[in-house]
């Protein structure tokens, strides 16, 4: 039936239907219309609202004065606050981006070898934590780590001092780690599972041992899985504010943390200040990743 | 290097879980010969070959090379190298990094390795394609990637697990002669597994064959061919017909056996035979004769032909394969070379027509089951 239409109003040539037909062009605009709008809608008017107002003065009490200034960006790259808060999010995101990657290949080299069964069993494993909120399972780190928890009473057991866990820089990258794992294990394991081991025989057979094979055969040629992950973990780690929040106290302050305060608890607020920091912050996401996209296509070339 | 034993195994056994895919397994592998593992699928020559290489351990037994035990060295120490059934290249190399690979991992110099490489390559008619990466070559030019890459090491013994099995028949006769021009060459020992009779019997020195984790047979091609010693390598290497039946007569090379339907059957045997004893004479369809019923004169006197009703007859170009009935129900097939160039079908057989079967007893084998 559809197509009987179809074809009859080709041949008359007449109507949205034969328009749609004979334009290839329009038929693609038609497609892309519904994404390009949520785009333009969500994405780049923001954005362009972002752009503004961090050339804008601050208004008394929140939103913003129209009087253009480029002080917002003198005042993130002299103040030591702001370059500091720049400085903590990007290093703690690089640690937490190694730990996870060190911990996250070994284990999803090992998944990868079980048996097709075991396979499906262990990476459910590894998704189950998210069926839990976020939020519940960042308290139950608190829970672990603060001065009479689960941690502690352990270290007391075996007669060490109380040591304080909780609201350091460490507690931040555990519960960082924890929440990013399986970002940084499932693309890796993808990229295992179509990784050839044989290509590890032939290459013990050509006289590399374990180390050599693994660093010349297997490691560059999963390294699509590893930048993968790598950006997955990064990005969401440096813009990170509910577990330095949480497990930081006030004294772990990312980015994320900075923003937010920004935008809604200083009094009054400073909109233009904070637009001005997250797209410093963009900039320099973006700058980061296409270099290393850059790098490990090179590795892998 | 001393015997001229290049490997030997020795009594070996491998066993994965309850699964014995190689069992008591002795072979000595002479220095620079063309050894071919032949057998179906898990007869336990792939598992052989990965125990020489290294990547699987013997459960049982020891494994010489060159007369030193090798069972604990692991594959990287072993001076042996594999040509992987999949080539196993590496595809984020250039054809000159995979070649050069092994080297590199020796630590010898760069420019050593350069024209080591550049040998290499004009070795197996290469040359030119150092630069290109695996997957923008032709199957038979990742093949001779492969052979390139190991025989740059000049291992004591090179390993082929099925080289030539992805390629197809055309390809496949091109490189078997290749193959065999380059260990005549190279000098290397070749052990070659392969489960194609045609591709061993053209390329080795000697054959084992091989079944169910069992070494059944080791010999030349010629021995292998004329003189199974066992019902298996007859069937599996070539094609004949198995007469089965009751020893009724034996000396001390020939015997005479009579099948269920009362037929006697004369041949030689290779193996000691008992009276009584149940076994089979086999006969190769290309060494028996079908002649017209009324031909008898012309046979040796003594000749004892059978007379056989033809019940198929096949043209298959260069010969035509014709299945006969002999007594009741044993099928026969005897293969007619088409010596003359005719159209006439009168000059070949016809179904159902009735003629006299028979062979030299030479040329007919008493065979154990």
């Amino acid at each position: 039936m559809a197509v009987d239409t179809v074809s009859s109003s080709e041949q008359r040539g007449t109507g949205l239907m034969g328009m749609l037909r004979r334009s290839a062009r329009l038929r693609l605009g038609l497609l892309i219309f519904p994404g390009l709008l949520w785009l333009v809608l969500f994405f780049a008017l923001p954005l362009l609202v972002i752009v503004l107002y961090s050339v804008l003065t601050p208004g008394p009490r929140g939103g913003v004065l129209f009087t253009f200034t480029l002080n917002n960006y003198v005042e993130l790259f002299t103040q030591d606050l702001y370059v500091n808060a720049y400085v903590r999010s990007v290093w703690i995101g690089v640690v937490t981006t190694l730990l996870c990657l060190l911990i996250s290949y070994p284990l999803a080299l090992y998944i990868v070898q079980q048996s097709p069964r075991w396979r499906s069993v262990l990476l459910f494993l590894i998704l189950i934590p998210f069926w839990t909120n976020f939020l519940v399972r960042t308290y139950a780190w608190m829970l672990i780590l603060s001065n009479n928890g689960i941690l502690n009473s352990l270290i007391q057991a075996v007669g060490l001092p109380r040591q304080t866990l909780l609201n350091t820089t460490g507690a931040v990258v555990v519960g960082l780690i924890y929440g990013e794992l399986p970002f940084m294990v499932l693309p890796i394991y993808a990229s295992l599972d179509r990784f050839d081991f044989t290509l590890m025989e032939a290459a013990a057979d050509l006289g590399a041992n374990r180390t050599r094979a693994f660093l010349r055969v297997m490691l560059p040629l999963t390294m699509p899985g590893v930048a993968a992950g790598s950006v997955l973990v990064f990005v969401p780690t440096v813009g990170q504010f509910v577990v330095s929040d949480l497990l930081g106290g006030a004294k772990v302050d990312m980015l994320g943390n900075l923003l937010q305060r920004l935008f809604t608890r200083s009094n009054p607020p400073n909109w233009p200040l904070g637009s001005a920091m997250a797209l410093v912050f963009m900039a320099v996401l973006t700058i980061g990743v296409v270099l290393y996209f850059r790098k490990t296509a090179e590795a892998e070339a | 290097m001393t015997d001229g034993i290049a490997v030997e195994l020795r009594d070996v056994v491998k066993r994965f879980g309850d699964v014995t895919a190689v069992d008591h397994v002795s072979m000595p592998i002479r220095d620079g010969e063309f050894f071919s593992m032949l057998g179906p699928s898990g007869c336990g020559k792939t598992t052989s070959l990965r125990m020489i290489a290294g990547f699987e351990r013997p459960t049982h037994g020891e494994i010489y090379l060159h007369n030193k035990p090798i069972s604990n060295t692991p594959p990287f120490q072993r001076n042996v190298n594999t040509v992987f059934q999949s080539y196993a290249l590496f595809p984020h190399m250039t054809v000159a990094q995979n070649v050069g690979f092994g080297l590199e991992m020796k630590k010898v110099a760069r420019d050593e390795i350069r024209r080591r490489v550049g040998e290499a390559l004009d070795m197996v008619q290469l040359s030119g394609y150092d630069d290109r990466r695996p997957r923008q070559l032709s199957g038979g030019q990742q093949q001779r990637v492969a052979l390139a890459r190991a025989l740059i090491n000049r291992p004591d013994v090179l390993l082929l697990d099925e080289p030539l099995g992805a390629l197809d028949q055309k390809l496949r006769k091109e490189m078997q002669l290749e193959l065999k021009r380059l260990q005549e060459q190279v000098g290397i020992t070749f052990i070659f597994v392969t489960h194609d009779q045609e591709e061993a019997l053209t390329m080795s020195d000697r054959i084992a064959v091989m079944n169910a984790g069992k070494v059944l047979q080791v010999g030349t091609p010629t021995e292998i061919y004329e003189r199974p010693n066992n019902r298996f390598c007859a069937d599996f290497i070539g094609e004949t017909n198995f007469i089965s039946g009751k020893v009724v007569e034996a000396d001390a090379t020939g015997a005479a056996v009579k099948t269920a339907d009362g037929l006697v059957v004369r041949g030689q045997h290779v193996r000691p035979i008992q009276l009584g004893e149940h076994v089979v004479v086999s006969i190769r369809p290309e060494k028996a004769r079908l002649l017209p019923a009324d031909d008898a004169n012309t046979l040796p006197v003594n000749a004892r032909p059978f007379p056989v009703t033809v019940e198929r007859v096949a043209y298959i170009g260069s010969d035509t394969r014709i299945e006969v009935r002999l007594g009741a129900q044993q099928a026969f097939h005897v293969w007619e070379q088409n010596a003359r160039s005719t159209l006439d079908r009168s000059e070949y057989w016809q179904q159902g027509e009735q003629g006299l079967l028979w062979w030299p007893t030479e040329n007919a084998l008493v065979l154990t089951e």
